[in-house]
């Protein structure tokens, strides 16, 4: 009985000392260094695997990174979710400038709410916009609108999405918002933009609040606050700083222009224009262009 | 017909619900306006060649289909052209259109109306194609697909057999079944000038037995036509999808991903064969369709010979007008036909229906859990698993979605019609379709 249990243990032992053996030589034949800094960088990365900035994972950014720190220039790449402050921090740890890039968030661009843009017909498929976008123009009639699916809300890591139940229309928690873009790449009518968060502590920012490219008719019939492309926003900003431009009967704030003035915002006939902030003077007051929508 | 045929696969057999079998095809006078959509067909959309103003008869070509894949447009009435610019397709998009307020009915000089009947077929078969191409013929039974196309068979393939479908499987639907009725002589020339156009010495026409009278006057006028030879098949859907109806008539079997052409046959419409008789005998381009104009509740429902480009609520109007409990206007039949969001859609050359479902029988009924019964997977006539397909479209598995062959899904709805979790399975078959095609595009290029 002991002879059995010391054979054993023996020729197991021999067999596991072997295997140490040929495992030692091969790992160390066959080595891979690992910048360890890739690895220090990623920690200083939120670690969310987003993929906003662009690469596989935070470890993926933290890779382009140290391949960018070497060449002695990491000023073009960004982290969006982490921001100013984590890229303070990698820039720090680099000894590196960082690029200043804006603080931006995801801001939805339509309107199209239950009392704008009154449903048409009732949809019974399933509840995801991808579905309803692939089968027809929608509840509203508008080809550009929001389908109301809360495919956005669904897919945001950060619940910085949720949907009014009195609008039907998601809304973004500013506070919550990374600028990830998965909003953006969810949402089938390509109503969400990823824009600078604006001037100020206040974050005065002014975008017009519609994707419709259909002549101003036929997009007024579906909802009262689409755009028109009369082109009175495009005037006012031209005397001030040429950020508005008007293309397919659409009208576009360009973000890096605009100087959040909201001159625009009172002259827009279907109030498509919206502010974060109360828009200066007009003759009668402004309400609902007030409105904080994100 | 001692042997039933069928394909051999799946299949369900929906209640038929065919109201309007025996009401005779009853000509519906145009409208005042007609909007006649330019893209009515699969492929490009045609290229407006009249202007605002102009002044158009029956049967003037207002759209001409450039590109390979395209079919050109004619215009349905006399009139002038009001404005070319967009109407309202079936899905609720604005597309191009060219719109003709109606004036009169007056037909170009070339078409022959008279109702005799033209046996004689003397044009040669590169003719005949050139002239479905000219006329704008596509497939009738729904799909839409140029006609033409199909008839440039591409060096290297050998085809022997035309198959003429007069199966109209989806229940309701019930146009080609009084096609093959009323103008048995007619479609029987239009085979005949689709068989010479190929150049193929077999034509086999395959219809549903529940259409018993159209198998029998079908089988006895075809006895003048040697070439042609008349099939009862089982009722049971989708029998009147391609695939199943050549494996059904015979016997053989399309792989995934390949077209009919490949295994030696065309296919195409009872409807399309009326088409091409008009065209080649009658100089008459493609300017109406028989539609079925049906529902439980519709008072005067039958089938309506409709000029191409009439408002749904037009043709609605002349059944009876809409009753009070419609919840639900389909364009085509129930199983494969899309809701319409808006009665201002026209009917196109490819409508084969206007279906209106009331409440009950609109509502889709709770979706609860699979419960892996596996009917869907019986019940496939191409021998997909749905159940598997809505999984993985669900979790955005597009690459799986590709290797289990979604792409080979015919959407003829079985899965979800037998479905008794009611899941919305071809929903999301359909998307996995969509994706699966963009996934392909991206890659390629």
């Amino acid at each position: 009985m002991t002879e059995l249990l010391i054979y054993s243990a023996l020729s197991l032992g021999g067999v596991a000392a072997g295997f140490a053996v040929v495992l030692y030589i091969i790992s160390q034949r066959f080595k891979v260094e690992e910048d360890p800094r890739i690895g220090e960088v990623t920690e200083l990365l939120p670690g969310i695997n987003c993929g906003a900035c662009g690469y596989p994972g935070c470890s993926g950014l933290a890779e382009a990174l140290v391949d960018a720190a070497d060449e002695g220039d990491i000023s073009h790449l960004t982290c969006p979710p982490g921001g100013a402050d984590t890229m303070k921090q990698v820039g720090r740890y680099f000894g590196l400038e960082v690029g200043s890039k804006h603080k931006t968030l995801a801001v939805l661009r339509c309107g199209g709410s239950f009392a704008a843009a009154p449903a048409k017909n009732e949809y019974q498929g399933p509840e995801t916009c991808a579905i309803a976008h692939s089968l027809y123009v929608g509840v509203n009639g508008c080809p550009h609108s929001c389908l109301r699916l809360a495919d956005c809300e669904v897919a945001c890591p950060f619940d910085a999405i949720e949907m009014n139940d009195e609008t039907g229309l998601p809304e973004v928690i500013p506070e919550l918002c990374t600028s990830c873009g998965a909003c953006v790449k969810a949402c089938p009518r390509d109503l969400f933009e990823i824009r600078p968060r604006g001037k100020g502590k206040a974050e005065r920012r002014v975008w017009i609040n519609c994707r419709n490219k259909q002549p101003g008719g036929i997009a007024r019939k579906n909802c009262s606050v689409a755009c028109i492309g009369c082109g009175k926003c495009v005037r006012v900003c031209n005397e001030i700083v040429q950020a508005i431009s008007m293309e397919d009967n659409l009208a576009y704030i360009d973000p890096y222009k605009c100087i959040s003035c909201g001159k625009c915002v009172p002259v827009c006939p279907t109030k498509a224009i919206l502010a974060t902030f109360t828009p200066p003077k007009p003759k009668e007051p402004k309400k609902e262009t007030a409105d904080t929508q994100a | 017909m001692a042997v039933v045929k069928t394909f051999p696969m799946g299949g369900v057999h929906p209640p038929e619900n065919k109201f309007t079998a025996d009401s005779a095809i009853q000509i519906l006078d145009p409208p005042d306006e007609v909007a006649i959509l330019l893209g009515q067909h699969i492929g490009a959309p045609a290229e407006a060649v009249v202007q605002k103003g102009d002044t158009v008869k029956v049967g003037t070509l207002i759209g001409e289909g450039k590109a390979f894949i395209s079919a050109n447009v004619h215009s349905s009435v006399s009139g002038t052209v009001k404005r070319v610019d967009e109407a309202l397709d079936a899905a609720g998009f604005r597309k191009p259109a060219v719109v003709i307020s109606v004036e009169g009915d007056e037909w170009e000089e070339r078409i022959d109306r008279s109702p005799e009947l033209v046996t004689e077929i003397n044009t040669p078969a590169e003719e005949i194609v050139q002239r479905i191409k000219a006329a704008g013929i596509v497939g009738m039974g729904g799909a839409a697909f140029p006609t033409n196309v199909k008839y440039m068979v591409p060096e290297g393939k050998q085809v022997d057999t035309l198959v003429i479908n007069g199966v109209e499987c989806e229940p309701y639907l019930t146009a080609d079944h009084r096609l093959m009725l009323e103008h048995t002589d007619e479609v029987l020339i239009g085979v005949e000038v689709l068989r010479r156009a190929l150049q193929v010495e077999r034509a086999v026409i395959g219809i549903e037995l529940n259409k018993s009278d159209a198998i029998e006057i079908m089988s006895k006028h075809a006895e003048r036509f040697p070439h042609i030879e008349v099939y009862g098949l089982k009722v049971q859907y989708p029998q009147g999808a391609e695939k199943q109806l050549i494996k059904a008539i015979l016997d053989r079997e399309v792989p995934g991903g390949k077209l009919p052409l490949d295994v030696g046959c065309v296919v195409n419409n009872v409807g399309t064969a009326l088409a091409a008789y008009h065209e080649i005998q009658k100089n008459r381009p493609l300017i109406d369709r028989v539609v079925t104009v049906t529902g439980s509740s519709l008072s005067k429902r039958g089938n309506f010979q409709v000029r191409i480009g009439t408002p749904f609520s037009h043709a609605i109007e002349a059944a009876g007008g809409m009753p009070g409990d419609v919840a639900k206007v389909i364009a085509g039949g129930p199983m494969m036909g899309k809701a319409v969001p808006d009665l201002n859609v026209s009917v196109t050359k490819g409508t084969s229906g206007i279906l209106l479902l009331n409440k009950r029988e609109a509502q889709r009924e709770e979706t609860v859990a699979c419960i892996r019964c596996s009917k869907c997977v019986s019940a496939c006539p191409i021998g997909l698993e749905p159940y598997l397909l809505e999984k993985l479209a669900r979790m955005e598995y597009w690459e799986q979605s590709d290797e289990h062959d979604v792409l080979d899904c015919i959407e003829c709805g079985s899965c979800s019609y037998i479905c008794p979790s009611n899941r919305p399975l071809l929903d999301y078959i359909k998307l996995g379709k969509v994706k699966v095609h963009e996934m392909r595009r991206a890659s390629a290029g």
